[in-house]
């Protein structure tokens, strides 16, 4: 471990905070319910070098959830990807770092997303062709809840366990709370591990800001030899600050204002 | 073509290992021998044109050059969106291969017309536009396609005219061909309709009218040097292709002149302007349906050169 995970994630939020708030962006429940997953992963277990972002043996991260992009962003600046001077920039007029994850001119952005149900495949194509090579390095795809709504999602996890793609890992951030409504009054995906189980995954459930738990599911990986790996991430959308938790709300909602600065309090304490 | 085009890539796969073919479940007896020969560069993705979409710019932003295959509109409307945000947003060496371009699967009904890819590709940007018109320009078009950068398009049609090269020439990504020379008018075509095209300029040689023939394989980028030389020197424009008339080659033709000011004293596209086809039949059938057959573009092309000599006749004696 590069240090302290939960310190990250909370730099994460905050920063996060910070600029949306500048921003006037949206989706900071849908970040903050990814902070702990993404501190996990750039604390650790992700092999990247920030002086070194296109590496060849690197592992990749994918986020599927592009909408969530801000808090790819902070933890990459967090790492030293680049300066955290530029996060300011998040949503301003001529700046590239965009509400919706883009890899132009951001090292250690692999794949742009913000259309859903885009980056499984993109990953299954990755780890295909590194499993042809025998290249060794994993592809985590950080997935929403809600964009297992479509249709080409599930085409790639059916391509996906039908190949043993077991260098693939998909994490879902089960915050059951999607654009409209909570996901089972949407589409109800219950019983999701066994529909995953069904498309030949492992499956593995944690409590998605557990770090303990984070950390051991991502570190026991295939969780089934010779399949990939899914692990369902029980999170709490807006998790963090106490007015945002479980609420569709601030899916959309920036926070100004007497908001904005009891949300920060809030995160400064923790 | 769709044969021509296995075969050249199946060679270009032996002597490059990046050269990888995904398959949308389609290409029965076709893809064998490539599967065959070259196991480790082949998959069947299944019928899952998305999905397909987005392995074909992970496997290619992790090196390879990957080609990916299906019929009508399947690799492209189907997967329009992983097309865009994947593979063209990321410059990803994605190459999208249809065949079965315009009416070449007539007999089986509007899902199979692909008749609108032209102008929905070319609203995206980065991406390499071609469609070929004979075998020569298939083969060619393949090999050239594999070592172009980023994402690319390659239209296949049943139908082909034949092998329009002359000996030793070299096939160049984006520059018109010019298959006939004339001053009387220029045909401009895109994909295998250009075997009618030469036929309708080998029936007005005969009858005394010199056709310029360009064969407009690439689309994307663009020509218009070659294009705006044969608008000064002949006047007269007659776009063809089997494809909506709105987008593609005749309107990226009407585009490109209007905005530069090389503006022809008579122009017309020949293209569909019926909308959906509910009626079947063989490519040559719906061919003639639509006005583009050979009579048709020889009676369009006499019309145009009638339009054009009126027009110089109203401005009088210089």
């Amino acid at each position: 471990m590069l240090g302290d995970t939960r310190e990250l994630a909370r730099r994460i939020r905050i920063h996060a905070l910070r600029m949306t708030n500048a921003g006037e962006s949206s989706h900071i429940g849908a970040i903050f319910s990814i902070a702990d997953v993404l501190a996990v992963l750039y604390g650790g277990i992700l092999q990247v070098d920030p002086a070194r972002p296109d590496w060849p043996d690197r592992d990749r991260f994918l986020l599927s959830k592009g909408h969530a992009g801000a808090g790819v962003y902070a933890v990459l600046a967090e790492r030293g990807f680049f300066p955290t001077d530029r996060l300011a920039s998040h949503c301003q007029n001529g700046s590239t770092l965009c509400g919706h994850i883009s890899h132009v001119g951001v090292p250690g952005v692999e794949l742009s997303t913000g259309s859903l149900g885009h980056a499984l495949s993109v990953g299954a194509g990755m780890v295909y062709g590194a499993t042809l090579d025998g290249r060794g390095h994993r592809v985590v795809v950080l997935l929403s809840d809600g964009e297992c709504d479509e249709g080409s999602h599930w085409e790639a996890v059916l391509f996906a366990g039908h190949h043993r793609l077991d260098h693939l890992v998909a994490i879902v951030d089960y915050n059951k709370v999607q654009s409209l409504a909570p996901v089972r009054e949407t589409l109800d995906l219950e019983p999701f591990a066994e529909k995953w189980r069904s498309f030949r995954w492992g499956v593995v459930e944690v409590d998605g800001h557990n770090h303990t738990a984070l950390t051991t599911a991502l570190t026991t990986l295939p969780s089934t030899p010779g399949r990939p790996t899914v692990v369902i991430a029980h999170t709490v959308k807006g998790k963090g600050v106490s007015f945002m938790e479980n609420t569709v709300l601030w899916h959309y909602r920036t926070a100004r204002g007497r908001e904005f600065d009891r949300a920060l309090a809030e995160l400064e304490r923790t | 073509m769709r044969d021509a085009f296995v075969a050249r890539l199946t060679q270009l796969a032996k002597a490059d290992p990046r050269i990888f073919l995904v398959t949308g479940d389609l290409g029965f007896g076709v893809l064998t021998g490539f599967a065959t020969e070259r196991p480790e560069q082949f998959l069947n993705a299944g019928v899952a044109e998305a999905n397909m979409t987005g392995l074909a710019t992970g496997l290619a932003l992790d090196g390879r050059i990957v080609f990916t295959y299906s019929i009508a509109n399947f690799p492209t409307l189907r997967a329009l969106e992983q097309i865009r945000n994947d593979a063209a947003y990321h410059r990803a060496n994605v190459k999208i291969v249809a065949i079965g371009g315009g009416f070449s699967y007539g007999s089986l009904g509007m899902s199979h017309h692909a008749t609108e890819d032209l102008a929905i590709l070319r609203a995206i940007p980065n991406i390499t536009i071609v469609a070929p018109g004979c075998l020569w320009e298939a083969e060619e078009a393949t090999a050239s396609l594999a070592t172009a950068p980023g994402t690319c398009y390659l239209r296949l049609d049943k139908s082909n005219a034949g092998r329009t090269n002359a000996p030793n020439e070299r096939f160049v990504l984006g520059t018109i061909r010019t298959l006939r020379e004339g001053d009387d008018l220029t045909m401009a075509a895109t994909g295998g309709i250009l075997g009618v095209v030469l036929g309708a300029a080998d029936r007005m040689a005969a009858e005394g009218l010199q056709a310029r023939v360009l064969s407009v394989h690439t689309l994307q980028p663009f020509d218009h040097e070659t294009l705006f030389r044969a608008c000064r020197e002949t006047g007269c424009l007659l776009t063809i292709e089997e494809h909506v008339v709105g987008g593609g080659l005749g309107g990226l033709v009407a585009e490109t002149c209007l905005e530069a000011g090389v503006v022809p004293f008579a122009f017309h596209r020949i293209g569909i302007r019926e909308g959906f086809s509910s009626i079947v039949g063989s490519q040559e059938y719906l061919r003639a349906r639509c006005g583009m057959d050979e009579a048709a573009i020889v009676k369009r092309a006499r019309t145009l050169v009638r339009a054009r000599k009126a027009s110089l006749a109203d401005r009088g004696p210089a």
